[in-house]
């Protein structure tokens, strides 16, 4: 072999350093906005304030009602997404014929742009001529009312993102091993037994991976919410990202702004911790 | 009992999806009831109009050219990285690797201040390549890390043999290294590309106009003079939601073996 050093770093530094200008250095900067006092319709130069901001972020009820939202979207989606792409996984995980359209059909959701999902849900929500109270026979003020606009963007999210669950489900049950259930069928164990004995507990890691993705794409959600309600009705369905987007480009604050989108970036960072710490304990 | 489970669950991830095309081919003055579900006679009629009154051929030809930049530019940066990650033997290679991941994960809301700043400061407001350089935030991570994975599962003997027989590191993953791992760079392709193609957070905070506007703000902020216009909307929706159909079903195996193998390495 030829002693020509192959210097790796070189084949590195092109994406290192598109990364490092858009997604590294544009985090500091948020942290170092977010310490100021700075607003677009503001001609003065900005003025660095300190923790002014965060200290403001604490006393604001809005942000505590979008944290408050953000949760409970994030908990009701996650959860239901996951029992029912279980459901679908153990359905899928055996071969049959037609497995390949299938795959294709259950991509769908999870392929078409949410922006466009949240247009066709609004035109089915729609109270007097939407396709979901006719066939439901139900008069539902589905974006309408504070007590349900919340539940209707989760029933879009479930219904996109459930798909996304099963597949990775069905790949986790594609790893176990077949030894295990044919033991378990030789020792005459019922199928709930399979299920809770072996099923579940080497899916757990996979379950762990889904939950991951899931929990954080559902915490920084923002298209589905800001194309189906705007935030409202009376910021009934204002979540975190919601909140921030409004703060930087229609109040144009880009220093109280900031501050909520670093908070925004502390939630998802504490939250990737925690499952990152949990897969490890499971590995070991 | 399983045919019927497998049915419900077809129904359940087309019906809302049926529903937006038979909209779109409802006259206008049949939207405005229910019964009937479907339409007594097919229009066209939306779809005329979207086209004619309506900028969305420029529209769609925004979108298909970020999608198609953002694909390229990660392929390209990414094929680089991941080679040298996978192959080259790159010291610190689980570090780099988390940090890719976890640059993945960050919220796009986090940055899109600073980014606006940026790229106000550089004249790059409302243009197409203000959304190819910022795409690659998530581009560039999903990239480096599905082909470090499609990579690994080479052997690196090839590697070896083809530096031994006088090929360039260059050459070697140009010659050897991706030709075999062709399946790979598909299925990150189609990945990247359905991201780039729906991505709405950035592309609505940096684009002000039809110069660079693309299909998801486009049809989320869709122009209504008295009423919703929900019969060219749907027609809209199903221009913007076609391509990427097509896209699952020619390629659904490489775009599940795509979206699992990501999972399955971390």
């Amino acid at each position: 072999m030829r002693t020509e050093r192959e210097q790796p770093w070189r084949y590195l530094a092109p994406a290192a350093l598109l990364l490092g200008i858009v997604t590294v250095y544009p985090l500091a900067h948020v942290v170092w906005l977010s310490l100021e006092r700075r607003s677009l319709l503001d001609p003065a130069p900005p003025s660095f304030t300190g923790l002014d901001n965060y200290a403001r972020l604490a006393a604001d009820e809005r942000f505590w009602n979008a944290l408050g939202n953000t949760a409970y979207f994030v908990a009701v989606s996650v959860s239901l997404e996951l029992v029912l792409g279980l459901a679908f996984a153990l359905a899928l995980q055996r071969p049959f014929r037609g497995r390949a359209a299938l795959y294709g059909i259950i991509l769908l959701p999870w392929a078409v742009p949410t922006a466009v999902s949240a247009r066709m849900w609004e035109w089915m929500f729609e109270p007097d001529i939407g396709v979901l109270n006719y066939v439901l026979g139900a008069q539902v003020n589905w974006l309408g009312s504070p007590a349900w606009a919340l539940n209707a963007a989760v029933l879009m999210d479930v219904w996109k993102s459930t798909p996304f669950v099963a597949l990775l489900l069905i790949a986790g049950l594609q790893s176990i091993p077949q030894d295990l259930y044919r033991a378990a069928a030789v020792d005459g164990a019922s199928r709930w037994t399979v299920l809770r004995r072996i099923t579940l507990p080497l899916l757990a890691p996979m379950i762990l991976v889904a939950l991951l993705f899931r929990t954080i794409d559902a915490f920084r959600v923002f298209d589905a919410i800001y194309v189906l309600t705007g935030g409202g009705p009376a910021d009934s369905t204002e979540t975190l990202s919601i909140y921030t987007y409004k703060m930087l480009f229609q109040s144009l604050e880009f220093g109280y702004g900031s501050a909520l989108a670093v908070s925004v970036f502390a939630c998802v960072a504490l939250i990737a911790g925690a499952y990152v710490f949990l897969l490890r304990r499971i590995l070991q | 009992m399983r045919v019927l489970a497998l049915a419900l669950l077809a129904a359940y991830c087309l019906a809302p999806f049926l529903w937006q095309v038979v909209t779109s081919l409802k006259p206008a003055a049949e939207l405005v009831s229910l019964p009937p579900l479907l339409p007594s006679r097919p229009s066209a009629e939306h779809y005329v109009a979207i086209f004619a009154g309506h900028p969305l051929a420029r529209i769609v030809a925004n979108s298909a050219i970020v999608a198609a930049c953002t694909t390229a530019l990660a392929l390209a940066l990414g094929a680089l990285a991941a080679y040298a990650l996978s192959m080259l033997r790159v010291r610190g290679r689980a570090a780099v690797l988390g940090v890719v991941l976890a640059i993945s994960m960050f919220p796009p809301i986090a940055t899109v201040s600073p980014l606006f700043l940026l790229l106000s400061a550089l004249g790059l407001r409302d243009t197409l390549a203000a959304l190819v350089l910022t795409y690659c935030t998530f581009s560039l991570p999903l990239a480096v890390w599905l082909l470090a994975s499609f990579f690994d599962a080479l052997p690196r003997e090839l590697y070896v043999a083809a530096r031994v027989d006088g090929c360039s590191a260059l050459g070697a993953l140009w010659r050897v290294v991706l030709p075999l791992a062709a399946p790979g760079m598909l299925a990150a392709a189609l990945l990247v590309f359905i991201f780039a193609w729906n991505e709405f957070l950035f592309a609505l905070a940096f684009t002000a106009t039809e110069a660079s506007r693309t299909l998801p703000v486009g049809i989320a902020l869709f122009p209504g003079l008295h009423e919703v216009p929900y019969g060219e909307i749907a027609a809209a929706s199903v221009v913007a939601t076609l391509p990427v159909v097509a896209l699952a079903f020619a390629f659904q195996r490489r775009i599940v073996e795509g979206l699992t193998a990501g999972a399955v390495k971390g």
